[in-house]
Order: structure tokens, then sequence, then C-alpha cells
């Protein structure tokens, strides 16, 4: 074909391929990483306590204390052992145009290989584990963060999110979109808003004990239902409040894992999908993105029955019906019977598989595109036992999943263990 | 189209990548999330990087390291700029990639720093702005063979270029390139699915590469890109290039300004420091010469859809290699090209070594 003959306008064609078999860095000795079976490790983990506001931390200086916290527990030097860095992002929240400029010198990655994912921390994770797997770097900073508290408009933002034509003209608050969800899901499941006030409770009394969350409480489900409603059913205390944090997580290929940690805690597996960004074409009762996200998850962690193999869990719950909501799409939870297992308890810090341990976005708080990253942090701290009063015992196989939030349908899984 | 060219569909692709510039260029937040079902992405991985003007040749990597990692066999790369809606002119989004306390008060623009790292080029090694033009004029001439060019002109002088309008000195009108709308798209598979799917003519990846350097652009001296040559390096280890002026036969540097052709042939150590202005001058860098570069028109002739601009970079790599150029063939035998692109606040590059 010649292209001169066929284009017509600015787009282009071709197709490329690339000789994996034949990449210099393998034969160069470094380990060849089979297709289905991943060998990253996590060695740093780096996590800013979560606070309403930071007025002490510049944006700059939160994303280097959860460098500074990440490297000291890895104990590597970014600038000689670190390859590659990556920092999840988006323009709008962070208030400039072109974020990526702003991210080197905090991380100590001037002059090095660095990048943004727009996208939510796992995502970003699951770009610096195919990074090791190819072979492109043997260990890797991941960065998220959430310094929510600079932004006046937070609502205004999400809004600024949803299609500029068809829905963001109709106004209000977004959170609408959370209580249409709401409805809709908990119909189709048969739940009722007590079962998601006792999520709430659940979370926010997790949180107490959490040094890194920001707001743990003492609730009773009666407090949550008679919180003031928000968009009906959904009500104040179903929206996990906003936090400012950075969580940064140091990644390495195997040998170098188990050369620089004692305990290096492993991605089985990891995963991300998106279901349509439409919110009239996508599926409003079933969390499509987390079960197709946990689909790939589970094929490269080997994981065939999840709610068996899972010990510990940690689901995003920026709305308290995204729990259940996700606990179902991830097989963690049998449809028809997740109502029965949050009144026994089944969830709780005692349960058969406790989730959201942490606390949760509910109770440590909404941290945007950290979000994820802090539940693979705390799933990491629950594995290496180092989950002080919130520790589950004996747990040696984990799941964290995220979702961007409104009004998104993006989410993303990894599957973490410990041992051989 | 993409797709249609290597004989697939959208079913065949595993995973999607996505790049674009400024979110503000189409004023909405999160943008990746609102293109994904036209990128092809519903149910399917899919992730937006984004490395500002960079992203043109980032995206693509990114995409490679979802296929080298072996946990995909065919990812699709979107790459997508539409300037136009940004009235009266996009520059104004770029009144907002400044560092907030002391660069915004300032109110500089693109044009403004980049005139200063022209300056502080032609300054250090006495170069004469004509050396610089004659780079214009060559993308310009280059440029009439792409059927995507916005301003190719076959009978371009230096002269013309000299004689436009001054914009911020030393830099003309005619030394930059224009906002562009425009839309690429790449389909990279692993060996055994090209094999497997006798995909016809492929081309293959050397080595890839990219380094940021630090946010403080006061703090460096601006006459050579030191990230783009860390850059190179990472990719010619890879690629096993050490003696890159003779192994590698054609480049496409990413050329948003015509100065910026010749500082990233410096930086991608195709030349000394320095020199690229003479080997334009002698002729080596046209199509006919010995080191062909921008044979496609580059962003000069053809026009500046920042991450989009992924269609003339990598896709001119295809096509030449594969003998695809058309019209702008280059008339030799090629085996090794190599492409950048450049971004952020004067301080990334990405870097994409092919071969046939």
């Amino acid at each position: 074909m010649d292209p001169s003959d066929e284009l017509d306008a600015a787009a282009a064609t071709r197709i490329t391929a690339i000789p994996v078999g034949r990449s210099p860095f393998i034969a160069n000795g470094l380990p060849q990483l089979g297709a289905q079976s991943l060998r990253v490790g996590i060695i740093g983990i780096g996590v800013v306590p979560f606070r309403p506001a930071t007025p002490e931390y510049s944006w700059k200086e939160i994303m280097y204390e959860g460098a500074s916290r990440a490297y000291a527990d890895a104990g590597v030097d970014p600038r000689e052992d670190v390859g590659s860095f990556i920092t999840c992002a988006e323009d709008y929240w962070e208030g400039f145009g072109i974020f990526d400029e702003f991210t080197p010198d905090q991380l100590g990655a001037v002059l090095r290989p660095a990048c943004t994912v727009t996208g939510d921390g796992i995502q970003g994770l699951a770009q610096g584990v195919m990074q090791i797997q190819a072979g492109l770097a043997e260990v890797v900073a991941v960065e998220a963060h959430s310094k929510v508290s600079d932004l006046l408009t937070y609502e205004g933002v999400v809004r600024h999110a949803m299609d500029p034509i068809w829905n963001k003209p109709l106004g209000g608050s977004p959170y609408y979109l959370a209580g249409l969800e709401m409805e809709a899901y908990l119909r189709a499941a048969k739940l009722s808003e007590r079962d998601c006030a006792a999520v709430v409770a659940k979370n926010r009394q997790n949180a107490m004990t959490n040094e890194r969350a920001a707001h743990g409480l003492k609730l009773d489900p009666e407090d949550v239902l008679a919180s003031p409603p928000i968009s009906t059913p959904l009500k104040e205390l179903d929206v996990a409040p906003l936090a400012d944090t950075a969580v940064v997580l140091v990644l390495a290929a195997e040998p170098r894992a188990r050369k620089l940690s004692s305990e290096p805690v492993w991605i089985r597996g990891i995963g991300w999908s998106s279901d349509s960004p439409w919110l009239e074409t996508r599926s409003w009762t079933n969390a499509k993105y987390a079960e197709d996200a946990a689909k790939m998850a589970y094929r490269l962690a080997k994981v065939r029955a999840p709610a068996k193999e899972i010990d510990v869990a940690e689901v995003d719950d920026k709305f308290s019906y995204k729990e259940p909501q996700h606990l179902e799409a991830l097989g963690l939870s049998r449809k028809g019977s997740t109502a029965k297992a949050i009144r026994e308890g089944t969830f709780g810090l005692g349960g058969t598989l406790p989730v959201n341990a942490s606390g949760g976005s509910l109770g440590c708080g909404n941290v945007i595109e950290a979000s994820g990253l802090h539940r693979v942090a705390e799933v990491a701290l629950q594995l290496r036992g180092h989950a002080g009063r919130n520790q589950v015992n004996g747990a040696r196989t984990g799941l964290a999943a995220s979702w961007r939030g409104l009004p998104t349908a993006t989410g993303a899984v990894a599957v973490l263990g410990v041992g051989k | 189209m993409a797709l249609d060219s290597a004989g697939l569909t959208i079913d065949d692709v595993d995973a999607v990548v996505f790049g674009s510039a400024p979110d503000a260029f189409d004023g909405i937040h999160m943008k990746g999330e609102n293109v994904l079902d036209g990128c092809g992405g519903v149910g399917k991985p899919y992730t937006r990087v984004y490395t500002g003007g960079g992203t043109g040749v980032f995206s693509p990597i990114a995409a490679y390291w979802h296929v080298a990692s072996g946990m995909f066999d065919c990812v699709l790369v979107v790459n997508e700029e539409k300037m136009s809606s940004c009235q009266p002119h996009a520059q104004s989004v770029f009144g907002y990639i400044w560092d907030p306390i002391l660069d915004r008060p300032l109110k500089p623009n693109l044009v403004w720093i980049f005139a200063m790292e022209m300056n502080r080029y032609m300054t250090v090694h006495g170069i004469r702005y004509e050396d610089i033009a004659a780079v214009a004029v060559k993308n310009k001439r280059n440029a009439v063979a792409h059927p995507c060019a916005q301003l190719a002109d076959a009978n371009i002088t230096v002269d013309d270029v000299k004689n436009s309008e001054m914009m911020a000195w030393p830099v003309r009108r005619l030394d930059i390139s224009p906002p562009s709308d425009g839309a690429s798209a790449l389909v990279i598979a692993s060996e055994d699915f090209v094999r497997k799917r006798k995909v016809e003519s492929p081309v293959w990846f050397g080595g890839v590469g990219w380094c940021i350097d630090t946010t403080m652009w006061t703090d460096r001296d601006l006459y050579f890109p030191e990230y783009l040559a860390r850059a190179s390096k990472m990719a010619y280890k890879q690629a096993r290039i050490d003696r890159p002026r003779e192994q590698i036969d054609f480049a496409e540097p990413y050329d948003p300004f015509d100065y910026k052709e010749l500082h990233h042939m410096e930086g991608l150590l195709l030349c000394g420091k320095g020199e690229a202005p003479v080997l334009t001058r002698q002729g080596v860098t046209q199509r006919d010469g010995d080191l062909p570069t921008c044979p496609s028109g580059g962003l000069l002739g053809v026009g500046n859809p920042i991450a989009a601009t992924m269609g003339i970079k990598v896709g001119e790599l295809y096509w030449q290699l594969s003998g695809q150029a058309g019209k702008r063939q280059i008339p030799h035998e090629i085996h090794t090209g190599v492409t950048n692109a450049w971004g952020d606040l004067m301080q990334f590059s990405s870097v994409v070594v092919m071969r046939a």
C-alpha cells in the first residue's frame, strides 16, 4: 500500500512488531520472565498518614515525604538504584497543564526515566510491573498522591469529567450519579440501605486503629441512616470524606527484590479494565470493569476460587454501596448472599474474609488517584505482618481493587502474596 | 485505518494505549476516560500515558512494554490532539504549564522560552540564523509528498523564512510548526503474533528510551539536551548501537521549531555538539543525503498535533523501513532509523530505534 494514496486525513496506519525473544536485555542475562508468571516484588512502602488538610506540605513536599519513606523502607537510593519512576496524576486534579513537568525533582528522578500515567495508582503499578517484566528496569518507583484539600471546587472538577454535551449541562452535584447507581444496585442485589450503613460503620471503626487513617469514627448504622440525604438513597455518611496523602511503592525484579528485601511482597497478578465511558450504555448494577480486571489478575495469579484463596481484601469503597458491589464483581461474595454475609460479619476484622481492614476510603479518606496504590500498600503491610492493631493473622494472599471514581467505569485489581 | 492496514479487527486487540497532551485542549477532566470508546478501549485494559509533547513517541514505548512484558500479544496505540477548539489560539492553554510562583506571574509563552533556548544554542556554537532556517526549508519541501501536510511548500527559500514575521527574536513565524488537529494509530504485536497472523512487512523495535530533567529549566544550560542524550543511550544500549552516526541510516527528530531538529540530532548523538547545522548546510540531511533527516516533512511541514505527531515520527520510521513511503521514500537502502519526541518544560525526551 502506498500511504500517499490511502491517507485522507491526519490519521496514519501501520503495523509494528516487537521481537520479544530478541530483546537484548533478556539476552544480557536479566531473567526471562514468563508471560504467565509475574516475578515482581514490592520492596518499599511509603504512605504519608492521611489528613483532611495538610497546610504544612506543598504538593511537592508531600510527594517528597512519601518517596523518602518508601526509599528508606526499601533501602534504595533513587539516583542510583531506581531505573524508572511513574507518577499517577491528572492535570485538573493538580491545577496544571502537563503535570508531568513537576514530578522529577521531589522523587529523585532528575535525568532518569520517568513518566505520568493518568490513572489510578494500580494502573500505574501495572505499568511498573510491565516495565520490569519487559526488562526495561530492575527497580521501579510508583507514586500517587492527593492534595485534594487544595481544591476549592472538588465537585466542579468531578463534573468537568462528565460528557460536555450530554451530561455536564444537567448541572447539580455529580453525586447524583452515585445515588442513581446505588438505587439500581441495591434493587438488583437485594441489599438494604442498612447493609450499606453497616459497611460504613465497619470501615470507620477499622480506621480508628489505623495510624494512617484520617476519618476513624465510632458509628452506629443508625447514625448513617439518619445522616442528611445527598441523592436518595445516598446519604452524607455513605460518601468517603476526602483526604491528602502521598503513596510510593518501590518494585523490583525477583532477584533484586530478594537481595534488597528480607520480606518482598510478590505481585502475583494484576489487571485493569474500563467499561463504557457513556453513562447511558454502561452496566449500572454490576461493576463490569472490576469483573474484567479481576479476571485478568486471577489468570496471571492462577487464582481459581478467589473467595477461598484470598485471605484479606482491600476494595474500593468511595461510596458505601461500592464495597458490596465490588466484592460481588471480584467473585469474593456470591451474588444473592452478600446481604447475609454483611449481617453475619463475614467482612469484619474477625470475619472469614476481612475486607477493608485498613478502614478503606470511608475510614481513611478518599485520596483520588492514590486510593488504589494506598490499598495495595495496606495489603502489602498485612502480608508482611506490619498492619499493627488491624493485623489479620496468617494472611498469605491478598487483593486490592480500585475504582477511579465518578464518573468513570474504570478499575484495577492486584493480587499479592508472600512466600514462594 | 491502522487495524485495516494490518488486516486485523478490534477483536484482535488485547489492550489499548492512549496518548494526548493537555486535557485543557479538550476542556475535559480525565480526557483519557472520555475518549476511551473511540480508541476501542471499552472492555479492555486501557491506559493513558502522558509526558507532554513527548507523548508522541512515548505512548508507542508504553505499548512496547505491554507486549515485551509477555502480558499482551497485540496492542493498539491511539494518539489524538485537537488544538483548534482553543480560541483564539492554542497558546492560551500553555498559560497553565508554568511554576505558579516563579514563572506564571511573568506570563511567559512557549515561543519566548524556545527563543531563549535557540539563542543560547546559536550563541554557544556561533551558529548563523540562515543555517537554522535551512531546516525549515528542507522540511517544508519534504512535506510536499506527505498527504497530511499542512505547510508544505516546494518553492520556499531561506529568505522567505528569514523575512517572515518576527515572533520573539530570533524566532520568526516560519521557524515554528503550526497548531494542528490530528489523530494517529499504531498496532504493536509480538513476534509470535506477527508470524501466526502472517502480518505483512512488520518493522521491529530495536530499543526504547526516555528521560526527564529537572522542572527548574532556569537551572539548566539550554544549549544541549542532556536528557535526550541519556534517553538515546538507553535506547542504543538495547539496540546494541555504539556508533550511532554510522549505524543509524536516517532520523526523524522532533522538529516543532527548526533549531530543535539540530538540537535533537546532537542529543541523539548523530553528530557532535554544534555540528548539526554544518551537516544541514552540506546537504547530508536531505532525503537523498547520507543521513536523511525528517524525510516525512516533520512537524514544520506536516503539522504539530502534539501527541498525534506519532504518525509523523514513529509512522515515518515504519513507512520508510517497510518501503511504503511512496514519493517520500529515501532513495538508497536503509536498515535502521531513530526518532524522538520532546516535551514537558524543555525537559523530557522519548526515543525509539526501529529496524526493518
